[in-house]
């Protein structure tokens, strides 16, 4: 991604970001509500409008027809229809996505959902319901993962399990970015992308940006940095 | 195009419906009561009960196609699960075939529904055989659909879809020529109502009321609604846009 600008109602969101990722690293995009995480990660999934600066994904243009296997995007709320059961959406969107159907059991037992399979979505927690989500985005087996806030309001066992799964993935070889304005989970990241009104203020592993700065956790790290900057 | 993504769609939205009892309830058993209620109306003029309850039978399923699928269509935008399915491999036509032949089937049942009971039981007595009335019926749901696709891009939230109805939809069932022959109105009305697409839904359906064969100006009135039913799925796709800000 280089030299990123999105404009969104003639204010620009995003203002010159420039990274890229790298495959088996979990990625953590922390920063504060509202400083552009999801817009930037709307933009490298290609359905953000108003972009300009080059961002290519897997050697093609963001968003291009035979990227969209190859990425699987998680938005923060859980893109699924309530009004259907955890299978039949998976079922679903295997169709939509071209992927077999034997994946529908796989990813339900790699998200721990076996024993909802038949429930339908409004009757599971909202952790659960973001869990589905979740699934649907592994169906194809993505290349790249884009996970807008994946594990807000869940309980810490699951948000263990969770990053377990990130991890897994990303030892398998997926390029996973995950999102996140607790400060907490980035000592589960492998490298931390810092983004504040718009513009990236890190991009390192968290041991290096805590001995960089000398703070004692990620979240006095970010004080450090932004008032400095200030 | 994916026959698989296609029907996985029809099947995804009918089940949807076939979850929703009360709205498949009122889909399909509240033509057949308003027919009813018309038949006591007309009691003791039952030509007229042909008259106006024939192009009923092609009203019924245009605006109950129309207020699902607007309303469909804006919860799909407002779950997110729109942006989903267009950052995923799925042809815009995958979807809308999806929807058109998910509808299109309910309208069958609809239509069916309600020309069995206004022909069998309430006494219409209408010129041309059921197969045509269902087949125009159907046609029209899909114009329905096809205009609510479109509209539903233009809504915000649910209070702007349903008021659509009233906005784009009567309009056009006033000038159709139900209320008053096409023949009587002002040169300018006639030409506004030359444009509507409900107006020849209803013009077919007076014409099978009238006559028994297929003549030249019903195969006007098909070709007109399956031609606008095309061109409004054609704008309607222009609004699925993958990228969005």
């Amino acid at each position: 991604m280089r030299g990123l600008v999105v404009e969104r109602g003639g204010r620009q969101v995003l203002r010159g970001v420039d990274f890229s990722l790298t495959p088996n690293l979990i990625t953590g995009l922390l920063g504060p509500s509202g400083c552009g995480k999801t817009t930037l990660m709307r933009a490298l999934v290609g359905v953000q409008s108003g972009v300009t600066g080059e961002v290519t994904v897997l050697g093609q243009r963001a968003g291009t027809r035979g990227l969209r296997r190859r990425v699987g995007y998680v938005t923060q709320a859980p893109a699924v229809y309530s009004d259907l059961s955890v299978t039949e959406n998976l079922r679903y969107f295997a169709a939509v996505a071209g992927a077999p159907q034997h994946r529908v059991g796989e990813v339900l037992g790699e998200v721990a959902l076996e024993r909802h399979a038949g429930q339908l979505v409004q009757q599971l927690s909202g952790g659960e319901q973001a869990r589905v989500s979740l699934a649907t985005a592994l169906l194809t087996v993505p290349e790249l993962l884009v996970l807008d806030e994946p594990t807000v309001g869940l309980d810490p066992v699951l948000r263990r399990d969770l990053w377990a799964l990130f991890r897994r993935l990303a030892d398998a070889g997926t390029t996973v970015l995950v999102s996140s304005h607790v400060m907490d989970e980035a000592v589960r990241c492998d490298r931390l992308l810092l983004l504040r009104d718009g513009r990236l203020v890190a991009d390192e592993a968290p041991s290096h940006l805590l001995r960089r700065t000398g703070a004692s956790d990620i979240e006095h790290a970010f004080l450090a940095i932004a008032e400095s900057r200030a | 195009m994916s026959a698989r993504a296609t029907l996985a769609t029809t099947r995804r939205v009918l089940t949807q419906l076939r979850r929703d009892h009360r709205t498949l309830a009122l889909l399909l058993l509240v033509p057949v009561l308003l027919l009813t209620l018309l038949r006591y109306v007309y009691a003791d003029r039952p030509v007229v009960f042909d008259q106006v309850g024939g192009p009923l039978l092609a009203l019924f399923p245009f605006i109950t196609m129309f207020l699902v699928t607007s309303v469909a269509m804006l919860r799909e935008r407002t779950s997110g699960t729109l942006e989903r399915l267009l950052s995923m491999p799925l042809g815009k036509g995958d979807l809308l075939l999806g929807y058109a032949l998910a509808f299109g089937g309910v309208a069958v049942v609809q239509s069916v529904l309600a020309s069995a009971v206004a022909l069998g039981f309430l006494g219409m007595d209408l010129a041309a055989s059921p197969a045509l009335v269902v087949l125009l019926a159907v046609l029209d749901a899909l114009l329905g659909m096809a205009l609510g696709l479109f509209l539903s891009a233009f809504a915000r939230n649910e209070f702007q879809a349903v008021q659509f109805l009233p906005a784009f939809v009567l309009p056009q069932l006033l000038l159709c020529g139900l209320f008053a022959a096409r023949a009587t109105m002002a040169a300018p009305l006639r030409w506004l109502s030359a444009a509507f697409p409900l107006t020849y839904a209803v013009d077919g359906m007076q014409q099978l009321a009238g006559s028994g064969s297929f003549t030249g100006d019903l195969g006007r009135d098909l070709a007109v609604v399956a031609g606008a039913s095309v061109l409004a799925l054609t704008l309607g796709a222009a609004t699925l846009r993958r990228q969005t800000s």
